[in-house]
């Protein structure tokens, strides 16, 4: 992997003092995202999420398999994401980095294993037919935390794709195309979010680091919780060792966070919904 | 000034009542002579990438040419003036990164009163200012801080504080034309340093960090589109980003 060149030492210093008055460089108070975007393509389950400078394009797809044998009543959901070259220069194609699987695998950790996805209600025969819908994350452009910006484009794909109305006669199994029948959403239990926040010495907590500021820092945490107050996941890989009271800290501030990221997807998909048009004419 | 499209490979036309044209970036002499065998042995002059074709009179009836394209991606070129970080140390100098391809070398006797004794001792991570003294195809860039007419350091050299932004190569250019009304404007608002190196790099220097933060905003807001490059806008940004 090419390394990447550490930013000039005057960078650091500048950062630091910004910190200990409390501003950043972008203007951001410390416990400020950045302005997100939602893009929604022009099919269903089509989402680019943009927080500032970074863009995660999220495409959600559905096909028919047949279940596992020891788990005839559940479908299947696939997460592919691979960062390539064109979010930066320093992501190789084919070779994954640390950041990269380290990535890869929260973001599976905190979509697939919090159960997000109702996986039973994509059952269409048992232990004939399941729905296996699969998730593919494009990394557009990296401006520093790329998994928050990832969760919250896959989420706002899921929640805005709609699969195929389906009917089963006996054996016989019926798949509705949408002009003839109105595709429906999926079963969503919740909406995950991941939160990163990053650590600098003596300093509090910031939320959502830019790319310099995620080259700077002592170590980032990230929580993944829902508007229901539920820790879904905690990660720290590395860095210098926290408090228990500090870690209570952000996450109580990621409660009040995830809320408005969620008030926030439910607003974009509503504005979405005005202007498409899903049901049969 | 004229503004033609212009295409990578497309002949450019070169205006003959100048007496001296100097080619800018963007614009090579083509050696190739077979796409038009009627003009003789003429050079022709091609264009390598993708923008508008801008012209500019200079004193002596000398003009300039050079193709304007939004790039981010620096090529050296020599004479230019870059900002550069030190990444390494060796015997002779320093590797220093401008953004580009290749690392460029600086050598350590390229600095104002440099002796083979007394050289300076810059430490990795270091900001400096330099201008581009050799740049070829094949071959690794080179620079150096000081102007090798007088020796002396002319404005290059270290740069201690301050913050670095990276911005377009075609804002740095800008930033360098006396009549861009962005920096005049800024400095109606904010007492600043400022090294602009168009490898796409501008350091800056202020009085307190929050002006700092301020300049950096407006820059790079005028760099997305985000804030009109007018005396107006400008300031009515300042005002609100110091507020």
């Amino acid at each position: 992997m090419v390394r990447e060149i550490d930013p000039p030492t005057i960078q650091k210093d500048f950062l630091l003092a910004a910190l200990a008055e409390g501003k950043r460089l972008d203007g951001r108070i410390p416990l400020e995202q950045r302005k997100v975007e939602y893009i929604f393509g022009e099919e269903l389950g089509t989402v680019e999420c943009r927080l500032g400078k970074t863009a995660v394009l999220a495409q959600v797809s559905a096909s028919i398999v047949k279940p596992r044998d020891d788990r005839p009543y559940e479908g299947f959901l696939l997460i592919n994401s691979e960062i390539g070259p064109m979010a930066s220069s320093v992501y190789e194609s084919g070779r994954s980095s640390d950041s990269e699987i380290l990535i890869t695998r929260l973001l599976e950790k905190s979509i697939r294993r919090t159960e997000a996805i109702d996986r039973e209600a994509l059952c269409i025969l048992a232990g004939e037919k399941v729905w296996q819908l699969r998730l593919t994350l494009h990394f557009l452009s990296d401006s520093g935390n790329l998994l928050d910006c990832a969760s919250m484009a896959s989420m706002a794909a899921l929640r805005h794709f709609r699969k195929p109305e389906v009917e089963v006669i006996g054996d016989e199994v019926i798949i509705h195309s949408p002009e003839e029948r109105a595709p429906v959403p999926l079963a969503i239990h919740h909406t995950p979010l991941c939160l990163t926040f990053a650590y600098f010495e003596n300093l509090p907590p910031i939320l959502d680091p830019t790319h310099l500021e995620t080259t700077l820092c002592s170590g980032t945490l990230t929580v993944t919780m829902n508007a229901q107050r539920e820790i879904c996941v905690l990660s720290k890989a590395g860095g210098t060792p926290l408090a228990a009271e500090e870690i209570m800290g952000v996450v109580t501030v990621g409660v009040e966070r995830v809320r408005e990221m969620v008030k926030g997807i439910e607003e974009a998909l509503d504005t979405d919904k005005e202007g498409r048009v899903v049901e049969v004419r | 000034m004229s503004s033609t499209l212009v295409l990578p490979g497309d002949s450019i036309p070169l205006p003959s009542s100048s007496k001296s044209v100097i080619l800018g970036p963007g614009i090579a002499a083509s050696s190739s002579r077979i796409q038009a065998p009627h003009m003789g042995t003429t050079p022709t002059c091609i264009s390598t990438r993708l923008g508008l074709l801008s012209s500019l009179k200079g004193k002596e009836k000398s003009e300039q040419v050079w193709v304007e394209g939004s790039s981010k991606r620096y090529i050296p070129a020599q004479k230019d003036m870059v900002l550069g970080t030190i990444i390494a140390k060796h015997a002779e100098g320093f590797r220093v990164d401008l953004g580009s391809a290749h690392m460029a070398s600086l050598e350590g006797l390229a600095f104002e009163g440099a002796t083979k004794r007394s050289k300076p001792n810059l430490k990795v991570g270091t900001l400096v200012y330099a201008r581009v003294s050799l740049a070829n195809r094949d071959m690794e860039p080179e620079i150096e801080c000081f102007d090798p007419n007088t020796g002396k350091a002319e404005g290059f050299g270290e740069l201690k504080g301050g913050l670095m932004l990276t911005c377009s190569l075609q804002l740095c250019r800008h930033l360098l034309n006396p009549n861009f009304p962005l920096l005049p404007a800024l400095a109606a608002s904010v007492p600043f340093e400022i090294a602009v190196g168009l490898n796409g790099r501008v350091w800056f220097k202020t009085e307190t960090v929050s002006e700092s933060i301020a300049v950096k905003r407006v820059i790079e807001g005028v760099d997305s589109g985000e804030i009109k490059a007018e005396k107006k806008d400008v300031e009515n940004a300042v005002k609100e980003y110091l507020a």
